[in-house]
């Protein structure tokens, strides 16, 4: 079958670890990719620059959902210095699966949303 | 209408595929292709990409002006295709054919010329909820700049315009122009657009159409329409990417200022100002895509070889089929018109799984189809989905490619475990 779609890929989209808002939150953002509409919230709750916990609701297709699911796991208990170094390759390798350029997009809003909830911003700098 | 031309071949879709050679190749590692996504570009047959090459290889020069045989034989070449696309939409002259990028900017074009001349504060121009950004996106800028004002036409259940909406924008009589598609690139909704042209004309107001998802489908007599401006794109219609075409009715294109200025667009230059050549070169500043001209003269011959009606009819039966086979999949939604006024183009939602996912496990089994948008923004917010999956069927589709898209979807199915 695919290789897109691997068991722990739909495993993730249709359980979502850390699902959820967190009230209350130290951080929290929110963006979305116009052109397919997938949108990602990620809440953050620290302690002493660590992630105590940390929650996502969002909608859209299987590759975005399933990789937010996946980025909360790796990156929950680790410090905000962490998530500031994580890369976009570090995500993919993680999701384990061939990320075409068109999918790309899908498979790092998450990564977005994470770095600019960890840098503290409220929204986009113009 | 087309009959003026009489077909020279037999439709036979399946012997067609041997002319196209990209339905030959593999891919994702071995499958055939299945290729339905022509209404977002169609494939080439062998005999335009070797006109393209042909071009390049054998009478390349500037056109125009150069008093040498390469010069003459490429101008010749790219008149030529200018009458045959002229002769293919039966214009009546094919002066009042301007040859463009695409569709998209001969719209602009209009918007920027026609627009900018012509609209005034308290004007309206007429659009609907089944266009492309590129029918919206062009008088927003010129309605937003000359002070005019934008309405769209609604559509009802089936995604057929409310032509009654029409009836009512033209009754304020503050109407300049009806902007509308002949056939919706998401739903595939053919417009009545004799029956548009007709009210709007009788209000005073002048109608663009934009043919691209129709010239390539459908017998189109812009005659027999009755329309003032009619816009294509010769890279859904077998010819190359980067060539298309707007018609305009003499009258109105004489009248217009031109659209870009540059060499091959004036009659005289001086420091102080310039006149304007005749049509069509008043439109066409700077050197055109000749070889894409003139391998979209050799497309159209193709078409015309088949004829129109011909290519219509076999749509017809494959759209009947893939509608009939669609709809026996538990959990899918189909979108647009039953009945004779649907072109070949199927969207549709299965289940709540993301027309991404949809798109993604068919591109793994060897099928192309889109998914997204379709540059139909207002349309999806009216039909209430962030996104449709869209297959589209060109002359060289078979039952076989509808029989590998459902089984494809049972496959989604099963991935995603939609429910009945």
């Amino acid at each position: 079958m695919s290789d897109l779609y691997r068991e722990h890929i739909l495993d993730h989209y249709r359980n979502p670890r850390n699902y959820g808002t967190l009230e209350p939150h130290d951080r929290s953002f929110e963006d979305s990719n116009p052109l397919c509409g997938d949108r990602i919230r990620i809440d953050l709750r620290l302690k002493d620059g660590t992630i105590e916990d940390i929650a996502f609701t969002g909608r859209g297709c299987a590759i975005s959902q399933a990789s937010a699911s996946i980025l909360t796991e790796m990156v929950k208990g680790q410090s905000l210095d962490f998530v500031k170094e994580l890369t976009a390759e570090d995500l993919l390798d993680e999701l384990g699966i061939p990320i075409s350029p068109a999918r790309r997009k899908c498979a790092l809003l998450s990564l977005k949303v994470l770095k600019a909830a960890a840098y503290g911003l409220s929204e986009w700098p113009e | 209408m087309s009959t003026r031309h009489s077909p020279t071949r037999q439709f036979d879709a399946r012997a067609l595929r041997q002319d196209f050679p990209i339905l030959q190749r593999l891919v994702r590692g071995g499958k055939p292709l299945v290729y339905l996504d022509s209404a977002a570009t169609s494939q080439k047959p062998a005999v335009v990409i070797e006109a393209l090459v042909d071009f390049y290889r054998s009478t390349n020069a500037n056109i125009h002006r150069g008093v040498y045989e390469l010069s003459e034989a490429a101008t010749l070449a790219y008149d030529q295709a200018r009458a045959k696309v002229a002769r293919l939409i039966n214009a009546p002259n094919p002066r009042e054919c301007i040859f463009v990028r695409n569709t998209t900017e001969a719209i602009n074009l209009v918007a920027q010329s026609w627009g900018r001349a012509n609209l005034a504060p308290g004007d309206i121009v007429v659009l609907s909820l089944l266009e492309h950004h590129s029918n919206i996106v062009p008088w927003q800028l010129v309605t937003r700049e000359r002070g005019a004002e934008l309405r769209y036409i609604d559509i009802d259940e089936d995604g057929r315009l409310r032509l009654e909406q029409l009836d009512d924008y033209l009754a304020t009589g503050r109407v300049k122009l009806v902007s509308v598609t002949h056939v919706s690139n998401a739903l595939g909704t053919i417009n009545p657009v004799a029956e548009i042209v007709e009210r709007a004309h009788a209000a005073g107001a002048v109608v663009l159409v934009d043919g691209a998802q129709s010239v390539p489908h459908l017998p189109v007599d812009v005659q027999a329409l009755g329309v003032d401006f009619y816009a294509f794109s010769g890279h859904k219609m077998l010819g190359p990417m980067g060539i298309g075409v707007l018609y305009g009715r003499r009258e109105l294109l004489e009248a217009m200022p031109p659209f870009l200025g540059g060499g091959d667009m004036i009659r005289t230059v001086t420091l102080e100002g310039s006149t304007w050549a005749d049509l069509p070169a008043k439109f066409e500043a700077g050197t055109p895509s000749v070889a894409d001209a003139v391998a979209l003269g050799v497309a159209v011959d193709y078409l015309q070889s088949l004829g129109m009606p011909a290519i219509r009819h076999h749509e017809q039966e494959l759209l009947r089929y893939a509608l009939a086979r669609l709809d026996e999949i538990p959990g899918i939604t189909l979108y647009g018109p039953v009945g004779e006024d649907r072109s070949g183009v199927v969207s549709f939602t299965l289940g709540d799984v993301h027309p991404h996912d949809i798109a993604g496990i068919l591109d793994s089994e060897g099928i192309a189809i889109r998914a997204g948008h379709h540059c139909a923004q207002p349309l999806m917010r009216r039909l209430g989905v962030v996104a449709t999956a869209r297959a589209s069927v060109y002359l060289y589709n078979t039952e076989e490619d509808i029989d590998r898209l459902v089984d494809g979807l049972l496959i989604v199915r099963q991935v995603f475990n939609v429910g009945d």
